[in-house]
């Protein structure tokens, strides 16, 4: 089961700078363990991170094994209107998650 | 070697013997165990956002009111708004079963309300769906003193618990009280030595990358010690938890809490 937590500034003033958290809960399993019989057990991680503010990118990332389990991304953009947020998270096995939230600029 | 020598050796023998009947910490003095945490797994505690075990508490909440089992129960069927009705039970618990005549965990509670009341098979311990439940349960005593309330049923469950927890065992012969009564605040190789007060479980382990309970750390310190760990739900491992937390009464529930 997929879960994410989202922490965007409900209001925001025009041309503020402002912090979104991201955290979603994901294995991370990197690929490079094996079982105790010595099976490896397969890659399943996120590989990319997008968020688009109405519309635009303005957020991208891109995962790799080493990073841990349920990842927690903080980044920062510049409240420009107001509208929605969409985060989308991508991966190994299909994995695809989209979240969004709603921002009012004053 | 000299005399002096081998008086030497006697007294730093003693000492440590000594120390295996350290006395209890003194109330005043009980730190919780985020206190000695660095200020950045202090504020990702701190901050729900940021704090990993809320997707368990996220997913505990969705459990609550999903029906389940024979009985087509949620948990919400009876215990309705969780907020309201959870509020303070991870505090007081263990606690005293009066059906069974016995200790139970919170997450031995939730596994017989599952069996018993929504005739659902039982979830096993350190499951997702069990860590999920009882941390939503738990998230609901943050802020809240926790309250062990010791009386004639409870008292020999104390009693035990205490012996374990003074008791040295394992191949390196140590007992939990020489490391976290007599030796809390110094460092055992890169850490720092806690006082063991379960403030905050279940909780998220950045070295476990995931939630586990108390009762998975008691576990891990067991094996650490080179001891025979206890199974899950033993008994052993339910009075220690209830010494732990009565160890720790009145101070301040933080679950899900961070630990490194």
């Amino acid at each position: 089961m997929a879960s994410a937590l989202i922490n965007v500034p409900e209001r925001a003033k025009r041309g503020e700078v402002i912090e979104i958290k991201t955290l979603i809960s994901h294995t991370m399993e990197t690929g490079f363990r094996r079982t105790q019989l010595g099976a490896l057990i397969p890659r399943d991680i996120i590989r990319r991170f997008a968020c688009t503010y109405n519309g635009t990118e303005v957020f991208r990332a891109e995962l790799h094994p080493a990073i841990s389990a349920n990842p927690f991304i903080v980044f920062s953009t510049v409240a420009v209107e107001s509208g929605t947020l969409e985060f989308h998270w991508t991966g190994d096995n299909g994995f695809s998650v989209t979240e969004s939230a709603a921002i009012l600029v004053e | 070697m000299s005399s002096r020598g081998r008086l030497g050796t006697a007294a730093v023998v003693l000492a440590f013997a000594a120390s295996a009947f350290a006395a209890e910490i003194p109330l005043a003095d009980r730190r919780s165990g985020s206190d000695f945490m660095g200020r950045e797994t202090r504020a990702m505690q701190d901050d729900d956002t940021a704090n990993p075990g809320m997707l368990w508490v996220l997913e505990g909440g969705a459990l609550w009111t999903r029906k389940t089992g024979a009985a087509g129960r949620a948990c919400a069927d009876c215990h309705g708004d969780a907020r309201a009705t959870m509020k303070g039970v991870a505090a007081r618990h263990p606690s005293f079963d009066a059906p069974q005549g016995r200790l139970v965990s919170l997450e031995q509670r939730i596994g017989f309300c599952r069996t018993d009341r929504q005739g659902a098979p039982p979830l096993a311990y350190e499951s997702r769906e069990l860590l999920a439940l009882a941390a939503y349960v738990a998230r609901q005593s943050r802020g809240l003193p926790i309250e062990i309330a010791i009386d004639e049923r409870t008292q020999p469950f104390l009693d035990a618990g205490r012996t374990t927890y003074h008791r040295r065992q394992g191949q390196l012969n140590l007992a939990c009280s020489q490391c976290h009564d007599a030796n809390w605040g110094r460092q055992l190789a890169g850490n720092v030595i806690p006082q063991a007060h379960p403030t905050g479980y279940p909780l998220y382990r950045l070295e476990w990358q995931g939630l586990g309970s108390l009762q998975r750390r008691l576990r891990n310190c067991l094996v650490g010690i080179r001891a025979e760990p206890y199974e899950y739900g033993a008994p052993e491992l339910v009075q220690l938890e209830l010494y732990l937390m009565w160890r720790a009464r009145g101070m301040t529930f933080e679950a899900p809490a961070v630990r490194p």
